[in-house]
């Protein structure tokens, strides 16, 4: 043991006891697949948010008078400003990319389930933080979208009844979003909730490494240990794991640059193209959409015809998600081998799940006019295959329940140990 | 094993491969947005975006501005000294580290044109670029409006058309009412030429297309050339932290 390490522990002995338990000793499955890269490469998106983002917020100001032109200032005349603002806007989006992917994977390994029911609940918290920081960093540059998506999204909670009107002032500050809406959402934004949103991880890994990670088999690794009570399909998280995320993060970076140099805007996807344009409460967008990441939840809304149904179906539809672990009464963990009707069931959620993404990123129109020609009639086509994509997404749900608490699923053996690993 | 892993590691690449090209592909089938004719302008090309910039200097400045590029930045962008762009794009006498403003006292504009002409620092961020290009072509004559112009693009748009005399005068081709509907446009014909022909004009129009998109967003210069080296350096990375893995993982078995 070097000095400098005794040092450390005479005066810190429990530190040293911390590091091992979730790195050098803590024993994760040896099966770990692709699926399972996107946790690791959350924490990465998130640190790269708070460092660039605090490089913005340096340059940045919270007026509705300076935002816009400070962005452009970060982008024009702030050395690398432009490089550190699209590393920001880019990882936005790709925060959500990767929390999909990651909450998927829970879906499809069962990694919800028992006993790992409270780290699903702690992650769908991060998944609703990570929705309202999105959302008040959208607003922040103060672009023509910013300042009419901040409307509409704070005008839905004018459904809240009684004092409906009464908190949509609260939250804006004012009748319509202006200097207290900014001010108040930068110090959300870059204060409160990555404060939360860090709490939140530092809970979501603690409740996963009390009980231990979960595999693309389903099986518990802590079932078979050797005398020395370790795992026996188990390896070290540290350095088998982070060399592996490793390169992970290198591919990941990989596809993160190509978006960062060639193509920022991702056509409109990651920076919207109305958001070019200053605030300007005289001159509404031709459509009012929200960013990509948010379009699934925005089009249930929008295919609700009363405004307080939807956004009751909205509420629901991230209220459902929460209830998983206990909408889902089935015994076996991964899709390997649980029955055809859960596999059927989550590829029809996941496909329904991106095409209300399209319908709420306003692509379909395009669509229906290139099948049903020039004369078609855009809304009712439309919202007749968005109202069944609600009912199916909802149906996911009822499914999932109905299927295992009647027993109605049809179960493969599920091995003692882990098969594979890659 | 061996073979097992392998084989799996060459599908995560696969998928992953294929995801980068999803992403590297979307931009581009998104381009032909709007339905407006590929402009095709090349920001690296120097020498169409000086062309481009005496073109705004020449017709454009009078009443617009690019109140977020500065003159000194335009002059490191295009490849040019101080004292060109003193000399040829500065003629409104201000100082070369100010930023683009037009001279055009703002409510004197909206006082003969009905509307304040809009700062185009980001025109093509906010439209895209063929819709510029397609909008400059589009122009009509038309004696019900104010100005005697109209455009196909921006129909009853307040601008007159400033390029006149380069791509002459254009008129509306109706095509005849059809049971009981109002007559709708169907081309714009060149009824008298102007200086340049139209394939001449349609360079110029893509030299200004090609300014406005360097200056909605300069750092398009030089995003590219680094990006390259970016993703190299990336990719070797990549590949020591697949080998210092693979060293590792031996003795999982």
């Amino acid at each position: 043991m070097g000095a400098f390490t005794q040092w450390f522990n005479e005066r810190a002995p429990g530190l040293g006891a911390v590091y091992k338990k979730h790195m050098t000793e803590y024993y994760a499955p040896k099966n770990f697949n692709v699926m399972y890269y996107f946790g690791s490469l959350a924490m990465l998106v998130l640190v790269n948010q708070i460092v660039t983002g605090i490089f913005l917020a340096m340059f940045y100001t919270p007026t509705a008078a300076g935002a816009f032109d400070s962005v452009q200032y970060i982008m024009r005349d702030v050395n690398w400003g432009w490089l550190v603002r699209y590393m920001h806007t880019t990882g936005a989006s790709m925060f959500f990319i990767v929390i999909y992917l990651h909450m998927f994977r829970g879906l499809m390994y069962g990694s919800f389930k028992k006993p790992r029911e409270l780290v699903w609940l702690i992650g769908m918290l991060i998944f609703l933080v990570l929705m309202a920081e999105a959302f008040m960093g959208y607003v922040l540059p103060w672009g023509n979208m910013s300042f009419w998506g901040a409307k509409v999204i704070i005008t839905l909670f004018s459904a809240v009844p009684w004092f409906g009107h009464t908190l949509v002032t609260w939250i804006m500050g004012t009748f319509v979003p202006g200097d207290p809406t900014l001010n108040r959402f930068f110090a959300l934004h870059v204060v409160a909730l990555p404060l939360v949103l860090l709490l939140l991880v530092v809970l979501h890994l603690g409740a996963l490494h009390e009980v231990g990670s979960n595999n693309p088999d389903g099986v518990e690794i802590k079932k078979h240990k050797n005398p020395k009570g370790i795992p026996l399909d188990g390896i070290a998280f540290h350095p088998y794991y982070t060399l592996k995320d490793l390169v992970g993060v290198g591919v990941f970076l990989i596809i993160c640059a190509v978006i960062i140099f060639f193509a920022p805007s991702v056509g409109g996807f990651f920076l919207e193209h109305d958001n070019s344009i200053p605030a300007n409460d005289l001159v509404t967008p031709a459509t009012i959409k929200p960013v990509w990441y948010f379009s699934p939840f925005y089009a249930i809304l929008r295919m609700i015809p009363s405004k307080g149904l939807g956004v009751l179906a909205l509420a629901a539809s991230i209220v459902a998600l929460f209830l998983v672990p206990w909408l889902d009464r089935g015994g076996v963990k991964s899709i390997r081998y649980r029955g055809l009707g859960y596999k059927i069931a989550l590829a029809i959620f996941a496909i329904v799940f991106f095409l209300l993404g399209c319908i709420g990123a306003d692509l379909t129109p395009g669509w229906i006019v290139s099948i049903f020609g020039p004369n078609a009639d855009i809304t009712t086509i439309e919202n007749l295959f968005g109202r069944i994509l609600v009912i199916l997404y909802f149906a996911f749900f009822v499914f999932l329940w109905v299927y295992t608490f009647f027993g109605f699923e049809r179960t493969r053996p599920v091995p003692e140990r882990v098969t594979t690993h890659a | 094993m061996h073979d097992k892993t392998f084989r799996a590691s060459m599908r995560t690449l696969t998928v992953l491969l294929a995801l980068l090209v999803a992403f590297a592909a979307a931009p581009a089938a998104l381009a032909e947005e709007g339905g407006y004719p590929n402009v095709n302008v090349n920001v690296h090309d120097k020498a169409s975006l000086q062309r481009g910039a005496r073109l705004f200097m020449n017709y454009c400045v009078g009443c617009h501005s690019l109140k977020y590029m500065r003159y000194s930045q335009m002059a490191e962008g295009l490849g040019l000294t101080e004292q060109q762009v003193m000399d040829n794009l500065n003629f409104t006498g201000v100082k070369f580290g100010e930023p683009i403003v037009s001279a055009m006292p703002e409510a004197d504009a909206e006082k003969w044109l009905g509307k304040a002409p809009p700062d185009l620092s980001l025109e093509v961020s906010a439209r895209g670029a063929d819709w510029v290009a397609a909008y400059l072509k589009s122009f009509y004559l038309d004696p019900s409006t104010a100005s005697g112009w109209n455009n196909t693009v921006f129909p009853n748009v307040a601008m007159p058309f400033p390029l006149w005399q380069l791509q002459g005068e254009q008129v509306a081709v109706m095509s005849p009412p059809a049971n009981g509907e109002p007559a709708t446009i169907k081309e714009l014909k060149l009824a008298q030429p102007g200086s340049m022909t139209p394939a001449q004009y349609d360079r110029a129009v893509r030299d200004l297309t090609a300014f406005l998109t360097y200056v909605s967003s300069p750092d398009e210069l030089v995003r590219s050339s680094m990006g390259a080296w970016v993703v190299l350096y990336l990719v070797f990375f990549t590949l020591f932290a697949l080998v210092l893995k693979k060293e590792y993982w031996k003795d999982v078995h």
